[in-house]
């Protein structure tokens, strides 16, 4: 039995130690939000955060976040449900193509905006570029975030 | 096609509730002039839509296409929902299931029956390549088609036709006359006698109005969505909150997980599996012989991935054990020559005489080029849920096909069409990809062998790499004549392997002889349609060799293109503009170069300029200016995101996308070894529309043909480096 704690809730799972969060995210919570693209930390649709921190869960071993406080994208809302600014920015630039990388896309732009409230253009690059978006729609994101950054 | 009437219908009836629901269907053959015109072949079009006015009033659009990221399915809301003046903010979409309610299932059952298939949607259903004239009534998604078909002739037509039976309803009730009634926001309005009332009080008369022969659609400056920059698309809020459910999402009650691992030489079947370790492993349920590969059933998706490293098959031997890219594309240069040798070209294109010309021409310039095999790697791997029970099999995925996946889910069990049932969802990208039927059906085999038990098989990464039906490599071959002003007298084409469309390799420029023509070279590598078929080759050859004569001639490349294109007005316009925007004559900083290329797909005209840096001697792409004219763009924001899209899937395969084979098998496993363009490395993207009044284009697939020889023109035009075979490798 392993304790988690995702989004502010208390969790308790029965997985094997190597089973990687993401998956105990998406089928023991069905949080199914986070998405699998990879699995070995290449394209970034399974962004989560750790401790504030984004992270890949398709590589994190369950056994490693233990006790941890974990976020998804289920969590980034404020608790009206309303959109987060990250969010809000995203709709308003219309950024979502197919849409599923775009989890992972809004974790990592929320924990750029958390540490870096004003990023430059590199500062984007150096945190987004481990999010592929196979629908190419790096300008909108980069203008959503840079929106969001203003609000 | 004897069972099938030659007519078109509009039909409206009352739903639960006292909702009204509208529809119009207009068949092969229909020769009425006031609906020929909306039909481009007697024997093509066929569209079914259907709209319900709910008892508040609000609207529910059911489309028959997929919404893969292309924006689609609003695109078709916004076309109805404006012609019958309904309040945007109550609309909503459902997907029209894989069903004989809303599908014209008349003509798609006649499709479906086996052996009864008209031959060109064989194909379709087969899935080797789209076959547009006949998707929409298969509710294939796909050829850049979902607007300029189903769009104008469906969703348009069943909008004007709801609204005027609406307006013939009130104009009865309130015993008025119709011109006196008008629209707006899904209320009715007799301004002279100050009554209003919402379309819902008059569902019930409505559905018993004759409706108008063919409804009047409105004019473009009658539009208040179609066209409307503001509009924003219905599946963006449940994309950014996580939501937004795609195939891989499905959760079914008492439901297991799976996965599976096939040959790596495409064709070989399982000799023997030793599954005693896997079988024995935690979680694991089953381990299936899928006949050309193993699938393991566990409670969990990683307990099935961990187990099905464990499982041991031997696989027949192939023939193909020792092909590799080299042999490949050794072989298609061996058929070229041959063909030439024996005169046994097939003719693709021919006009006045290329070759005399060329052999009696005294500069003739000759280029080859070369492109590579390319995966799709759609963001959401291959994935698709399954559950069979009793006589019944019900599947969720994600798919471009849903029709075809039924009828082929039914051929494997060999059972009726009817006791199959296909659950479309949200697709995590589908280029062309998601058309194929392989996966549903392992997912019926896995769940097949567990009955009564919902199975989703999930494929790792890895497997969708390697099980791929790629875009297929190409050599193709030129040789022009330039006569004394520098233009091409003549222009020949050899390539190997014709697929789809057919004006893939076709110019639109100004030359007098040529002759295209092309040879049959199979390989065992599975093939498909990859975001614009052919064109995107195609457009790589032509518009670098034209890039080639234009600097033989010492001219201008975007001149010189501009002199060939005089008859072509509507190109010219799209060049013209895209030159404009760029600055083209601007000049550039030392160690910079500007390419430009121009390119017909899907009736859309697309002209991109790129601007590269190379001054560092590693290449960064600066810029990209593109300019479409696809006639009309209904939703120009989405539109937009369609180009800004297709320039940078096309960049990431010229950059990076590389598909190699060794020992009959994909070397490439996963985005660390099949690389594409992410934020560090994408341009800036500009895009102009040009709304040209034509016959509307495709948006999915126009933007990328263009970009890969726009590309390798800068990269030229900095260096004087040719790039004739992609991906680009500088230095």
């Amino acid at each position: 039995m392993i304790e988690l704690k995702v989004n502010d809730q208390i969790q308790i799972v029965d997985v094997e130690a190597d089973t990687p969060l993401l998956w105990v995210i998406r089928e023991q919570l069905n949080l199914v939000g986070t998405k699998f693209g990879c699995g070995m930390a290449q394209c970034g649709a399974c962004t989560v955060h750790l401790n504030g921190q984004p992270i890949r869960s398709c590589v994190t071993p369950i056994s490693a976040v233990a006790g941890q406080a974990i976020t998804t994208i289920e969590g980034i809302a404020d608790d009206s449900g309303k959109l987060s600014k990250v969010q809000q920015a995203w709709v308003d630039e219309q950024v979502p193509q197919c849409g599923y990388c775009q989890s992972g896309q809004i974790m990592s732009a929320v924990a750029l905006l958390e540490s870096n409230p004003s990023p430059t253009d590199s500062d984007i690059d150096a945190a987004m570029s481990g999010n592929v978006c196979r629908c190419g729609m790096y300008g909108r994101i980069k203008k959503a975030i840079k929106n969001a950054a203003l609000v | 096609m004897s069972k099938l009437t030659r007519r078109a219908f509009l039909t409206a009836g009352l739903i639960i509730g006292g909702g009204l629901i509208v529809g119009v269907a207009i068949r092969p053959g229909h020769r009425t002039p006031k609906l020929a015109k909306f039909m481009q072949h007697d024997d093509e079009v066929l569209v079914n839509a259907w709209v319900k006015l709910l008892p508040d009033n609000s609207v529910t659009v059911i489309v028959s296409h997929a919404e893969m990221g292309q924006g689609a399915q609003s695109a078709l809301a916004i076309m109805l929902a404006d012609e019958m003046d309904v309040d945007w903010d109550s609309v909503t979409i459902e997907e029209a299931p894989a069903h004989d309610e809303y599908a014209n299932f008349h003509m798609a059952r006649e499709f479906l029956l086996p052996g009864k298939m008209p031959g060109i949607v064989n194909q379709t259903i087969n899935g080797v390549f789209l076959t547009i004239s006949k998707s929409i009534a298969l509710q294939v998604t796909g050829g850049s088609f979902s607007i300029r078909s189903t769009g104008e002739r469906g969703m348009r037509v069943a909008g004007a036709a709801a609204r005027e039976l609406l307006v013939q309803a009130a104009a009865q009730e309130w015993q008025v006359a119709e011109t006196e009634i008008r629209t707006e926001k899904s209320i009715l309005y007799h301004d002279a006698t100050n009554r209003k009332a919402p379309y819902i009080e008059f569902a019930k008369t409505a559905a018993k109005q004759q409706g108008p022969e063919f409804p009047t659609l409105k004019t473009p400056e009658q539009f208040t969505l179609m066209g409307n920059e503001e509009i924003q698309r219905l599946d963006i809020p449940e994309k950014v909150n996580g939501t937004a459910k795609f195939g891989i999402d499905v959760v079914l009650p008492g439901m297991k997980y799976a996965t599976v691992k096939t040959s790596p030489v495409f064709g070989s079947k399982v000799e023997s599996i030793d599954s005693s370790v896997a079988e024995k492993m935690k979680g694991v349920i089953k381990v299936v012989n899928i006949g050309d590969g193993v699938g393991v059933i566990a409670e969990s998706y990683w307990q099935a991935k961990k187990a099905i490293a464990a499982v041991r098959v031997s696989y027949s031997a192939s023939e193909w054990d020792n092909t590799s890219s080299d042999t490949i594309m050794a072989q298609f240069r061996s058929d070229m020559d041959k063909a030439v040798t024996n005169g046994d070209e097939e003719t693709d294109f021919s006009e006045g005489n290329a070759r005399n010309v060329i052999e009696s021409a005294a500069n003739v310039i000759t280029a080859e080029y070369s492109v590579p095999y390319l995966a799709h790697i759609t963001m959401e791997p291959m994935n698709s849920t399954a559950l069979v029970k009793d006589s019944k099999t019900e599947v969720w995925s994600g798919t471009q096909n849903p029709l075809g996946i039924r009828a082929a889910i039914a051929e494997y069990l060999d059972t009726d069409a009817e006791n199959v049932v296909v659950n479309n969802v949200y697709l995590g990208g589908g280029f062309g990809r998601r058309a194929m039927t392989d996966y549903p059906i392992q997912a019926v085999k896995l769940a097949n062998a567990l009955p009564g038990v919902p199975v989703k098989m999930i494929w790792s990464r890895e497997e969708d790499v390697q099980h791929d039906f790629y875009r297929p490599a190409i050599v193709s071959r030129f040789k022009a004549a330039l006569g004394d002003s520098g233009l091409p007298t003549a222009w020949e084409n050899q390539y190997v392997d014709k697929h789809e469309p057919k004006e893939a390799p076709y110019i639109p420029y100004q030359v007098d002889n040529q002759f295209i023509h092309y040879i049959e070279s199979p390989t065992h590598i599975p093939f498909g349609a990859w975001r614009s078929v052919d064109h995107s080759q195609h457009a790589f050859f032509t518009e670098s060799f034209i890039d080639e004569l234009a600097h033989a001639a010492g001219q201008d490349a975007f001149q010189y293109r501009r002199t060939l294109l005089q008859s072509e007005p509507r190109y010219l316009k799209v060049l013209d503009a895209v030159a404009n925007m760029s600055d083209w004559d601007r000049p550039l900083p030392q160690g910079w170069g500007r390419g430009i290329a121009i390119h017909g797909s899907f009736n859309s005209i697309v002209a991109e300029v790129v601007e590269v840096d190379m001054s560092s001697g590693s290449l960064r792409v600066d810029k990209v200016f593109c300019v479409a004219d696809a006639g009309f763009a209904y939703c120009p924001n989405a539109f937009r995101a369609q180009m800004e899209s297709g320039i940078i899937f096309g960049l990431s395969a010229a950059l990076h996308g590389e598909i190699t084979i060794k020992n009959g098998a994909v070397m490439q496993s996963n985005l660390h070894n099949y690389k594409m363009v992410r934020m560090d490395t994408a341009p800036d993207i500009y895009v102009e529309i040009i709304n040209s009044g034509e016959r509307t284009g495709g948006a999915g697939e126009p933007g990328t043909p263009p970009i890969a020889p726009a590309l390798t023109n800068a990269i030229f035009a900095a260096t004087g480096n040719r790039i004739r075979d992609l991906p680009v490798k500088i230095g």
